[in-house]
């Protein structure tokens, strides 16, 4: 199949205005914990049940994002929004007090990447929306019971498994001009390798990651070094050795300058999170706190953030289903 | 590119394996102990006076009561995720493959969440376990018929 697609070049970027990220008690003991703009120890965020605290944790992020923008939320126009659990209830839950138009997405772990490009999408709409806000969460207890074997099951786990973030992340985009600017968003490929090890959902994701990035160079007759750099979301210790190898192959070297958001979010040293984090609240949180203050800074100028996605079912699994990878690209960039 | 199967053959190759060494001594160890405390038990049921079959049931008793316990005090995954196997295969593991999706399906409600999902993890060992109980009863009691035994 030839790769090729669409690549969104902005005449007019739209910009992020700000950002949040909350994070629950294993997130802020890791090496980023300090840079987080809330944390709940506990991770229940003043819920009772493990869903309900996910869709707490959406409207957290939400909150701290209009108190950060001095932005009054009934001037945001659409928010795009999605998180792990069935049917995305966690967001639709959390953020039904807003009453903000909203539309409700599901990219598996790319969430955030899709959502910060479709809401530069429709920012570029001449005459359409004003503003628009991203917001994307994950939740362990909620992702484990849904996904995995019940909370208190003693078992063990494979070394290319990953840990589910308990993790939110937010953006307000707008037409202004920001230090932060988004210069070319391309959709992800639904792109199936063959694997079927949910325990192993870094190498269901790290073809779809090489796959976007190597359409994404050639299209814009660019190399991995001009971009300061190459943020991928979730393929953890496991997936990005797997995309090295893969982009290597086809002579493309980012070794020096790829970030994993999974890699980043634990410390491996001191936390047992096998090959690292996943769950689209990982590379939205670690985006936000993270990248985002960097690229304001002028400390990185030109980033690729390419959300990744594993895209599967319990049940699809169950039924011999083949577990496909999707990464959307979003390119940011430093405004001087 | 790689097509699907090299690219399974591949990620096969690169994944790291499990460390089955230290995976088998610490299953080896605590599921020893495990057993070692059990056989204690049905040896201090005995003295007390209780017939052997009464002191054996009495001590699978105690033991999973202790696994339940320890599951719903949160401390059990972490000792299953030690041991491995040493927690899994005694009756301790099944203690708690039951009552690990009970406490997990109790915000579902009693009957629906705790009552229809209790036997989530165990359900199979219950339903096979039941069925060969069964089939290999009826092959005794044929064997018996017959006067093979």
């Amino acid at each position: 199949m030839m790769n090729h697609r669409k690549i969104t070049v902005f005449t007019d970027p739209p910009s992020v205005l700000a950002c949040a990220s909350a994070v629950g008690g294993e997130e802020a003991n890791g090496p980023l914990g300090a840079e987080f703009d809330f944390h709940d120890p506990g991770d229940k965020f003043g819920a009772d049940t493990w869903e309900h605290a996910e869709g707490k944790l959406a409207g957290v992020v939400f909150s701290l994002l209009m108190k950060k923008a001095d932005f009054d939320h009934r001037r945001v126009d659409m928010l795009f929004a999605g998180d792990l659990q069935n049917q995305c209830v966690a967001t639709s839950e959390g953020l039904m007090p807003y009453g903000i138009p909203y539309l409700g997405l599901y990219g598996a772990c790319s969430t955030c990447g899709e959502g910060l490009l479709l809401a530069s999408l429709a920012l570029s709409v001449p005459g359409g929306v004003s503003y628009a806000t991203v917001i994307t969460t994950s939740h362990f207890c909620a992702a484990e019971r849904q996904y995995r074997t019940p909370l208190e099951y003693g078992s063990q786990r494979s070394p290319t498994a990953q840990w589910t973030a308990t993790a939110g992340g937010g953006f307000l985009l707008g037409r202004e001009q920001t230090p932060v600017a988004v210069e070319a968003v391309m959709p992800g490929r639904i792109v199936d390798s063959g694997i079927r090890d949910a325990s192993n959902m870094g190498a269901a994701m790290a073809p779809a990651a090489a796959d976007s990035l190597l359409c994404y160079l050639t299209q814009r007759n660019e190399r991995a070094a001009d971009y300061d750099a190459i943020i991928t979301g979730d393929l953890a210790k496991e997936g990005s050795s797997i995309l090295y190898e893969l982009l290597e192959k086809e002579g493309v070297f980012i070794r020096d300058r790829h970030f994993d958001c999974g890699k980043l979010l634990y410390d491996y040293g001191k936390q047992d999170v096998h090959a690292g984090a996943s769950g689209c609240g990982c590379s939205a949180s670690v985006l936000a706190a993270h990248f985002m203050p960097k690229i304001k800074g002028g400390e990185l100028r030109r980033v690729l953030f390419m959300a990744t996605g594993a895209l599967m079912s319990p049940s699809s699994l169950q039924q011999g289903g083949n577990i496909a990878g999707i990464s959307p690209v979003v390119a940011l960039t430093h405004r001087p | 590119m790689m097509d699907q199967k090299q690219y399974a053959d591949y990620v096969k190759k690169h994944a790291p394996s499990s460390p089955l060494l230290k995976n088998l001594l610490r299953a080896f160890w605590v599921g020893g102990a495990i057993c070692a405390v059990g056989e204690g038990l049905l040896l201090l049921f005995s003295h007390l006076g209780m017939e052997t079959k009464d002191a054996a049931a009495t001590a699978t008793v105690c033991l999973v009561f202790c696994s339940a316990l320890l599951t719903g005090l949160g401390i059990f995954d972490y000792v299953g995720k030690y041991a491995g196997a040493g927690t899994l295969v005694p009756v301790t593991g099944f203690a708690n493959a039951v009552v690990s999706p009970a406490i997990d399906c109790k915000s579902e409600g009693l009957v629906l969440g705790v009552g229809a999902k209790i036997f989530t993890v165990a359900g199979p060992v219950l339903l096979f376990g039941t069925l060969s109980g069964v089939l290999w009863g009826l092959i005794y009691w044929l064997l018996h018929m017959f006067g093979v035994m």
